[in-house]
């Protein structure tokens, strides 16, 4: 055991990313360097050094969560962060709630993806459709030489190992508010998204480098891709996700730039995903899908490091460190300006497609998603940073808030919906209007039996409109799985015969769908707030909410208090519906309070009721009365929209199970292989 | 099915990629100036409000310091908790009525951000921000007070909520009523 903490002690971690550092430094630049003289040995080197680099970092988080858990003070990070009573599951989770850990995370995510990559199997005589050796030295190379430059900022600017002298006795403790299991685990996976584009940028690099984008360059692509994208939907889903259900203030997205930091590569991620196809099947838009691919990756990285490490929001926190700040941004220029840059100059000399299609065909209409979703992309973007360079260059200080995204957004959301609904039953080149027409009727017939029920149901025509396109979605989606079924032979009509990409996208347009229409529902949200005594009641749409009692409890390092409220149908004397029993507690440690939201999740709606504060009353006679303030809410189809989300990502992640039958050739020409 | 188009077929298309895009971005520039004249939020100091009054529809953003003893809580007809506090940034003052519940770091002395309309009598919020965060002062509001000459930042921290309430100016016309705390 002793033994076991002296190998894990934190300089060894030190100096296992230092290691590291070293290593994806060798794996940046000895690949390469095989690759330009044709020396194999060096090129055979990508794949040891990236798993490698892996495992020291793998150890480095080994020591820092033995550190932790064995509440070592003298390290700077864990007495600023941890403290001996916190739960042991956030004295891991709680590594990657601040700035160092998390930047150790980004890293480690990064070399595991690297290490995802040497593991996959390559091109060999038996599996000729495997990653092509030499590309995939070339890859691991780039994705090295990007790691080895965050490590080096993690080392010299951000080191999670810096001891600190005199030792604290207890830490200082953590934000309460980062104590929930759901951002525990949010980092991880949006980090995982973010560090994932990288893949994609190595490939965009690498064919700029070889002057050669292909359809094989994208059919290989194409999953990273894909698993990228599903990662940063569920990271984005559970984000907002978190900021529904613990910060209480009865929202899902408040349009702050750390969110839109998530949203922005979203976008254009998504964007590339559908490009890469138009790569794969027609070998057409290469350009632009490199293009995004390397906007996708510069996205991710300003996203990570400029906004939250709020440098872009406040020149004060560039000021107090310059160090760092000036670091990032030489990064951030490094790696985006020098790949645009390589872009410029490889980019025309590229071979021009010399396929054509029609405006009314499937690369049209994916072409369209490309320009609303890019557009969508740069309102965003917009109203990000329009207030900080107001405040630069004017010193004006102002914001940007729902008003101006609502307000931009939906007009472009509402034609992207409209062609999404088309797309899928759209074929490549050229589509017939009489063959096309009849494989729409039946979404368009269900759409429009719907048009009266959803302008009653919601409380604004531009709400009742977005729901009807998604619902239009929604069936188009089905109704084109339902019509390539039925084209099958007669004999082999079954529901895995069809190509398992197929199913994977009818997923994700479904959870699109699902998606919007919580949002619309959610449009209609009403809710309460009042200042109640045990015993009193209020209404919210025809039910009664009563406040039964409000009673104290002790938690392992809070304090806490619960009220707890009887929901009726009808009305006071009408039958149960459900007992919340919302919460506030106080961590004496931090000085800080934190809201516990109760929320009922039914299929229809949610029942959402926030405690916001508890006041003592001494009445005349000297007895004490509690009495709390409550926010109530019912909010229609909220769960809806995380659902959709989950529903998406799920679609990525079927499309990248490996299919039972080997895939039919595909339409259109597949490029030469190697 | 021919692989390829003939080159007008081509031309067409490309004409019909170039026009989409052109809508597209004209709509998107069209959409964004349109939100940028009628929904952004401009941060004010009290003393800005009351030397250049907003039209009495435009939200803004009102941020200073809570004077100490302004606050008053009450109860509406329907339970809903209304509060009445006055903001000031050390030159004038500004009551500002809220419905709601004020934020659990709220405190009298300490600096907070309220939206909404000025009508030229008084401030009506329709939220009212305050950070979780004791020594956390809105950087707003932090510029509001370098301006108004009460901090510089190169002679320290801002100055602290006990130092801020010595330094505070009442508004002449209306005094916060004594022991009003709650």
């Amino acid at each position: 055991m002793i033994v076991l903490a002296t190998i894990l002690c934190p300089e060894s971690g030190h100096f296992a990313l230092a290691l590291a550092c070293a290593l994806a430094l060798m794996q940046g630049v000895l690949p390469l360097a095989g690759l330009r003289r044709a020396d194999s040995p060096l090129t055979a080197l990508a794949r040891p050094l990236a798993l490698s680099q892996c495992l020291a970092l793998l150890f480095s988080w080994a020591c820092l969560i033995t550190a932790s858990l064995g509440n070592d003070f003298s390290l700077k990070l864990i007495a600023e962060t941890s403290a001996i009573n916190k739960p042991w599951a956030y004295k891991i989770a709680g590594l990657w709630g601040n700035h160092e850990g998390s930047l150790l995370l980004w890293v480690t995510l990064l070399s595991l993806w690297c290490a995802g990559l040497a593991l996959l199997p390559g091109q060999s005589p038996t599996q000729p459709e495997g990653l092509p050796l030499r590309l995939r030295a070339r890859l691991l190379a780039l994705l090295g030489l990007v790691g080895a430059g965050f490590q080096l900022f993690c080392l010299t600017t951000s080191n999670p190992f810096l001891r600190l002298w005199p030792v604290p006795a207890d830490g200082m403790g953590m934000n309460p508010l980062l104590q929930d299991p759901g951002l525990a685990v949010h980092p991880p996976l949006l980090y995982s998204g973010y560090v994932g584009f990288a893949v994609p940028f190595a490939f965009a690099i690498s064919a700029l480098l070889e002057g050669k984008a292909d359809a094989l360059w994208a059919r290989h692509m194409r999953p990273w891709v894909i698993s990228a994208w599903a990662l940063l939907t569920l990271g984005i889903t559970l984000g907002s996700w978190w900021s529904y259900s613990v910060l209480g203030w009865g929202g899902y997205w408040f349009w702050d730039p750390v969110e839109n930091a998530a949203l922005i590569p979203w976008l254009t991620g998504t964007a590339l995903l559908h490009s890469v196809l138009v790569v794969e099947k027609r070998n057409l838009l290469h350009v632009w899908c490199l293009l995004l691919a390397i906007a996708t990756f510069a996205f991710s990285l300003s996203g990570t490091f400029l906004v939250r490490s709020g440098i872009l929001n406040s020149v004060h926190a560039f000021a107090n460190d310059p160090a760092r700040g000036l670091f990032i941004l030489g990064l951030l220029g490094l790696y985006g300006g020098g790949s645009l840059l390589l872009f410029a100059i490889r980019a025309p000399s590229l071979p021009t497609p010399q396929a054509g299609f029609s405006p009314l065909s499937r690369e049209s209409a994916l072409l369209l998603n490309n320009i609303l979703l890019c557009t969508l992309c740069a309102v965003v973007l917009t109203g990000t940073l329009y207030p900080p360079f107001m405040q630069l260059l004017f010193g004006r200080t102002l914001s940007v808030g729902k008003p101006f995204f609502d307000a931009t957004t939906i007009p472009l959301t509402l034609p992207l919906l409209a062609v999404m609904g088309v797309s899928m039953a759209l074929p490549w080149r050229q589509a017939r209007t009489d063959r096309l027409l009849p494989r729409l009727v039946p979404a368009l017939l269900i759409t429009a039996g719907t048009i009266l029920p959803a302008f009653w149901l919601f409380p604004t025509p531009l709400a009742a409109l977005a729901a009807l396109l998604a619902l239009w979605v929604i069936s188009a989606a089905l109704c084109d799985l339902f019509l390539r079924l039925r084209g099958l032979p007669a004999g082999d009509r079954q529901l895995h015969r069809l190509p398992r990409s197929l199913w994977a996208a009818s997923l994700a347009h479904v959870g699109v769908g699902v998606t919007i229409l919580g949002l619309c529902g959610m449009a209609g949200s009403q809710e309460r707030l009042i200042e109640a005594r045990p015993g009193t009641h209020a209404t919210l749409t025809g039910r009664d909410w009563e406040l039964t009692a409000l009673t104290p409890h002790h938690g392992p390092n809070y304090e806490a208090v619960e009220a707890h409220l009887t929901i009726r149908r009808h009305d006071a004397h009408g039958p149960v519906l459900a007992d919340l029993t919302p919460e506030i507690r106080l961590f004496p440690q931090q000085g800080q309070r934190t809201l516990h939201v109760a929320i009922l999740h039914r299929p229809l709606e949610d029942l959402y009721a926030a405690l916001g504060s508890v006041k003592e009353e001494r009445d005349p006679r000297g007895q004490s009365h509690y009495s709390a303030i409550l926010r109530l809410h019912e909010n229609p189809l909220a769960s809806w929209i995380w659902l959709g989300g989950i529903i998406m990502a799920l679609g990525g992640g079927l499309h990248l199970l490996p299919s039972r039958r080997r895939p039919k050739p595909v339409e259109g020409k597949v490029g030469s292989c190697h | 099915m021919s692989a390829s188009f003939p080159l007008t077929r081509r031309k067409a298309g490309r004409f019909w990629i170039i026009l989409a895009c052109l809508l597209c971005l004209g709509g998107a520039v069209g959409l964004v100036l349109n939100a940028l004249s009628s929904t952004i939020v401009f941060f004010m100091a009290p003393s800005q409000v009351l030397a250049h009054p907003p039209a009495p529809a435009q939200t803004i953003r009102l941020g200073g310091m809570v004077v100490a003893g302004s606050l008053h809580t009450g109860r509406a007809s329907d339970d809903t908790p209304e509060a009445r506090f006055d903001v000031t940034d050390g030159q004038a003052a500004v009551t500002v009525q809220y419905r709601g519940i004020l934020p659990d770091l709220f405190r009298e002395g300490q600096s907070v951000v309220a939206l909404g309309r000025y009508d030229g009598h008084g401030f009506t919020a329709s939220e009212v921000l305050a950070k979780h965060d004791e020594t956390y002062m809105p950087k707003e509001v932090a510029d509001a007070l370098q301006k108004s000459g009460r901090w510089d930042p190169r002679f320290g921290p801002p100055p602290n909520a006990a130092d801020w309430n010595s330094m505070t100016v009442p508004r002449p016309d209306t005094p916060p009523g004594p022991g009003a705390a709650p």
